[in-house]
């Protein structure tokens, strides 16, 4: 490796937010092509990232080490393995996707708009990379800003309410993680998160540690019942914070349980893990029921979003009970499967969230009984619109099927009702999702304004033709994405079974 | 053959991705010629298949295309496995698509969504085909709810009727309900055997021998419940059958290919196919048995009642399943593929006459606004009557060595109950001819009740809508006869199809067979013959020849009558249990439990409770020195005071 890769994966857009700001509003056109150009080479440098990457060993690769703030031991410390890599890869293929998404939607402080999805891309992958627990604290509060902003200043009517509510929530959940981070920096002398995989720590304390993680992690997933700031901010969010909210700021959570609390809570994992799971199942199974009165469609899929991620969860915590010595399989699948899952949500709630949008830029409603017919106003939309919903709906050959699929068959191999629970997705996934597409899509026109509805030009339609075929790919031939994560995650299976005790 | 077999399944998609992207630019004829070619391709290399490994050699071939997912030691990949019963199912399939394609140039002809109808077409054979090729449980999958996929955008093809729109949603989540057992029963699957390639998982059955998976519950059983539950959803048995009447709101051609001939026996293959697996528990046989049984008997008598004649048609799919179903119970797998392709080509025809009819009538599918038709159609006049005496099990047409082969496996069957469902396929014999000569009377014989503006343009259909009619009929007649012994009894699927030794059914059958001509004879001394001259007699007393008797019978026993219509109450219950109990539930939870307890008590509870302590504390804050500096020294005293009072306080201790 010749130069820092992964800092300048994190730096750039930081960087060159910074630079778009400097632009300054007054030269919209200026400031978007310059944060696309930006957001194109960072997306050019992770696939360098990933072309770089060892896929056959779990070891942290691309690693930096500086020392920061050397009072405290606190590094500048970074690093990808199998688990973070994919989260970077989609951080910078989304953030492309709400840039192009906001060209001629945000008209109003446009420079300010780019410049905080691009710093908020680099502080996002600055938190999938750090292997410090403070700079990992640092970037992950952090991310939060540019989020409060865009919800605050291009969000909708009630846009402050929700802003307030998602920094509140949000916020309590970390300050939790801080205080077990800087404890066991008390009892180990180091921030080092690798190190921490290592330290020793009785039940008690691992308890304690897991429940102030879970606190941080679970709001941010979101898990019932800490996930009703959601709704209120993708509702307000405009289209392009809600897609980088559900796509990319969603699996920080997830990427929280992978990262810390299985390797360094496995004894409370294990002992707690039935909790998460029953948390896991009641997201799938209430929240589907929740999500099909919705009648706004991004509530709607909102609670479509944390239904999806309770998969994560469950494939996560079923690993200690579906897995059989010898047999490490069931577990896998479960680990895997909430991985894939997390990808796959990525693309789909994005592209959902993305259809959602260009609908509400021509009529400013979200309700879904403003719309029906639609199909015959706008049939190429129609059709990407009914791809992304049965892809939402978990059908086979979609990447939507394939994380949902392994986590069933894993959770089937730790107790058989957490997968008949699990599985009910299909019917309450199929029935949300394609209600949903009957009332706005299908049937006839029912109103005029309808009728006038100018179909997708070519930048949405660039837009969702490319998370379409993401979303094919992915479901027709997922090996690769497996491939990539399948060490790192045979690693913290050993972690989250070897006892601490 | 490698390449061969991924022509059959590939050349479908081809064509599909053309007319989806490039119907709009290529045109009508061009569009439909580059669809027909690619299923033409499949239909031809689908021959030499049949040629090759069930007239020749009887060879299995199973090899993997790509690894879809590796983990550890379990791989799961997309793959062929082609054996007897692939082969025959695949020359059904692309026969009747075939047909089906042509028949689609006269029948859509005036609709403007004429290229996106072949796309779909074509996409749904295509997915058809990797459901019959497929080597393992995954693969299976995705073609079972691909052409769930496909199913959905057919029935809803005229979006614009709100009926149809209905339809396809209904369809669509009755299907997950049966892909919720399904899935599960996959996933049972994968448990126990650390595979999902049906042969490994065939050959290490041994491993859940005797073990339970519940109090008096054995893995097998579960498993292949779970299994036939799938098989319920697609193949329309009862209660999941709901969906398929609704299904007819899709335009003709895919009635005849999907809801008729291809995509509802989806169910009946899948359990063929895991024969090996449901020999092994008689509880699960007898389950598909009994629920088989029911659908035969109970959708044929709504038959009786329906006025639209697509509905007949699709009540008689139902209870034609229903048979194919029972022949699975009775570990009769031969027989029930048998019917499987007997059927296929006759109710396709059927489908496709009525389709013939509708387009001659103008849209008109109520059969009370018929008669008479046959001076003015002949061809669908005489390919209709074909197709419902094959229907019928008249002797010598291909549904009557089917049919009778069913209810003669189920007479020698030793499972519980086989008795009673003897009576209930026999009786069913009576009920299938019963409601399709009164359909077929009241269309195309007795007093024209057309208004004179049709009749004035009652004409035969166009030749691309005949020929597959004749092509069909032909089939119809003699596929029965041709196909019995060597399908049943000389080992055609023998490679693909296990029965048990416990289950004498099938040997019982070939003992008394004696060549399928001696069938015909032998038929005049047997039951089924003669309730089927029964429900010949009866429709015809009833349609033509005392139509006031039928409505006689109607007011006599309305009560049986308002049963058979409101069709035994099932869509109603659904109504009101389901539709309208979810919907209610889902408003409980989020009104009382997301939005009340959760955001308006904790949430901004707690952001209540610290307004409230501002609001407390607020006062405290006056901006007067006077007041803070009063506060500190009250504060100091009461420290000291304490500091100096107690004995042992940490506070003496603090180094200052």
């Amino acid at each position: 490796m010749d130069y820092n890769l992964l800092s300048l994966l994190i730096w750039l857009p930081i960087l060159g937010g910074v630079v778009v700001i400097l632009v300054g509003n007054s030269r919209p056109e200026t400031a978007r092509w310059l944060s696309i150009a930006i957001s194109i080479i960072v997306f050019v440098l992770s696939i360098d990232l990933l072309s770089g990457y060892d896929s056959s060993t779990h070891s942290m690769q691309f690693v930096e080490q500086f020392s920061w703030i050397t009072q405290f031991d606190i590094n500048y410390h970074i690093g990808v393995d199998g688990i973070s890599l994919p989260l970077i890869i989609l951080t910078t293929f989304s953030t492309i996707l709400v840039i192009v998404a906001g060209w001629e939607v945000i008209t109003r402080r446009v420079a300010h708009y780019m410049a905080a999805f691009l710093i908020m891309e680099g502080l996002i992958i600055g938190v999938f990379s750090s292997l410090d627990a403070i700079l990992f604290y640092a970037f992950w509060e952090a991310s939060l800003i540019p989020m409060l902003l865009i919800i605050g200043i291009w969000g909708g009517d009630n846009r402050v309410y929700a802003a307030i509510k998602f920094f509140l929530y949000t916020f309590l959940g970390s300050v939790f993680m801080l205080i077990s981070l800087i404890y066991m920096y008390n009892k180990g002398g180091s921030f080092s998160i690798l190190a921490m995989h290592e330290m020793d720590l009785s039940l008690v304390e691992q308890s304690w540690i897991f429940w102030a993680f879970f606190m941080a992690f679970a709001v941010k997933v979101p898990m019932f019942p800490v996930h009703t700031w959601l709704p209120d901010a993708h509702v307000q969010a405009p289209t392009g914070g809600s897609v980088i909210l559900a796509a990319i700021m969603l699996k920080m959570g997830g990427y929280g349980f992978f990262r810390f609390s299985l390797p360094i809570t496995p004894d409370a994992s294990l002992e707690f893990s039935e909790v998460v799971i029953i948390l896991s199942l009641i997201a799938i199974v209430y929240i589907g029921f929740v999500a099909l009165v919705q009648r706004d469609m991004k509530k709607l899929i909102a609670y479509s979003s944390i239904s999806h991620m309770g998969f994560v969860t469950l494939g996560v915590f079923a690993l200690f009970l579906a897995y059989k010595p010898g047999a490490t399989e069931g577990a896998l699948l479960g680990l895997e499967g909430a991985m894939v899952q997390m990808i796959s949500h990525g693309f789909i709630s994005a592209a959902m969230f993305l259809v959602v949008g260009v609908l509400y830029d021509r009529l400013h409603s979200r309700e879904i009984a403003t719309y029906g017919g639609v199909i015959n106003s706008m049939p190429k939309f129609t059709g990407f619109a009914v791809l992304f919903a049965m892809a939402n709906a978990g059908l086979p050959a979609t990447s939507g099927f394939v994380g949902e699929f392994m986590v069933i068959l894993g959770a089937i191999q730790a107790n058989i009702w957490y997968a008949v629970l699990a599985s009910l997705t299909l019917i309450l996934g199929a029935a949300y999702t394609l209600w949903m597409v009957k009332r706005v899509f299908w049937g006839p026109i029912t109103n005029d304004a309808v009728k006038e509805l100018n179909d997708i030009n070519g930048r949405e339609f660039a837009i969702l033709a490319i998370l379409a075929l993401a979303v094919l790919i992915v479901g027709m031939y997922p090996q690769p994405v497996i491939e990539v994560m399948h060490a790192s995650i045979e690693n913290l299976l050993q972690q989250g079974l070897n006892s601490k005790l | 053959m490698e390449n061969i077999y991924l022509t059959i399944a590939l050349s479908p998609l081809f064509g599909a991705i053309i007319a989806g992207f490039f119907g709009a630019i290529l045109g009508r004829k061009a569009t439909h010629t580059i669809a027909i070619a690619g299923v033409l391709i499949s239909t031809v290399l689908s021959l030499y298949v049949f040629d090759v490994h069930v007239l020749e050699n009887g060879e299995i071939f199973n090899q993997n295309i790509y690894t879809w997912m590796q983990i550890g030691g379990l791989n799961v990949s997309v793959g062929f496995l082609i054996d007897g019963l692939t082969s025959v199912m695949l020359v059904v399939v692309s026969f009747v698509s075939l047909m089906v394609h042509i028949y689609t140039i006269g029948y859509m002809d005036d609709d403007d969504g004429y290229t996106k109808f072949f796309s779909y077409i074509s996409l749904f054979t295509f997915a058809m085909f990797m459901l019959v090729m497929s080597n393992n449980f995954m693969q299976l999958f995705f073609g079972w709810e691909a052409v769930g996929l496909v199913s959905y955008l057919l029935i809803g093809f005229w979006h614009h009727k709100e009926s149809a729109v209905e339809a396809n949603l209904k369809a669509f989540i009755v299907n997950r309900v049966g892909d919720f057992g399904f899935l599960l029963g996959i996933a049972l699957v994968l448990m126990y055997f650390d595979s999902l390639d049906y042969t490994e998982v065939f050959s290490s059955l041994d491993v859940i021998n005797g073990v339970n998976i519940f109090d008096g519950v054995s893995v097998i059983t579960t498993i292949c419940i779970l299994l036939f539950i799938g098989a319920m959803g697609k193949s329309a048995q009862v209660p999941l059958h709901v969906w398929l009447p609704g299904s007819m709101e899709g335009p003709t051609p895919i009635s005849a290919l999907i809801h008729a001939a291809t995509m509802v026996t989806a169910g009946i293959f899948m359990v063929s196919r895991m024969s090996p697996m449901f020999e092994l528990s008689d509880v699960a046989l007898t389950v598909v048995m009994i629920i088989g049984a029911i659908t035969a008997l109970f959708m044929g008598l709504l038959g009786i009642v329906q006025n639209d004649i697509k509905r007949v048609v699709a009540y008689s799919t139902l209870s034609q399943l229903g048979y194919m179903t029972v022949a699975l119970g009775v570990s009769a797998y031969s027989v029930a593929i048998f019917h499987l392709m007997t059927h296929a080509f006759f109710k396709a025809l059927l489908f496709l006459a009525a389709g013939s009819v509708i387009v001659a009538m103008h849209h008109e599918q109520d059969i009370r606004n018929m008669g008479g038709l046959y001076k003015k159609m002949p061809i669908t006049y005489v390919t209709s009557l074909i197709g419902t005496l094959a229907l019928i099990g008249f002797p010598g047409f291909a549904g009557f060595y089917s049919k009778d082969m069913i209810i003669e496996a189920v007479h020698h069957s030793s499972l519980p109950y086989a008795d009673l469902v003897y009576y209930a396929v026999v009786v069913g014999v009576f009920i299938t001819a019963f409601y399709s000569l009164r359909m077929f009377f009241i269309v195309f014989h007795g007093k024209s009740r057309v208004d004179q503006h049709t009749k004035d343009h009652l004409k035969e259909s166009a030749p691309s809508i005949t020929f597959p009619l004749i092509a069909l009929a032909i089939p119809s007649v003699v596929i029965g006869y041709i196909a019995i012994e060597p399908m049943l009894f000389a080992g055609w699927l023998d490679n693909a199809i296990t029965v048990s030794s416990g289950h004498q059914s099938m040997t019982e059958l070939s003992h008394r067979f004696h060549g399928a001509a001696s069938m015909i004879f032998h038929a005049l001394q047997t039951v089924p013959f003669w309730m089927m001259v029964g429900g010949i007699v009866a429709a015809w007393v009833f349609s033509i020849y005392k139509t006031a008797w039928a409505d006689a019978i109607k007011t006599r026993f309305h009560r049986t009558y308002y049963v058979l219509d409101s069709l035994y109450g099932f869509d109603r219950l659904n109504e009101i249990v389901f539709v309208n109990g979810v919907k209610k539930l889902g408003n409980l939870l989020w009104k009382i439990s997301d939005m009340g307890l959760i955001d308006s008590m904790l949430v901004n509870g707690s952001a209540k409770v610290v307004r409230f302590i501002g609001s407390v504390v607020r006062p405290i804050q006056t901006g007067y020195v006077y007041h803070y500096a009063f506060l500190m020294i009250f504060s100091l005293l009461i420290i000291l005071t304490w500091v100096l009072f107690s004995g042992d306080n940490p506070l003496l201790y603090i180094d200052f």
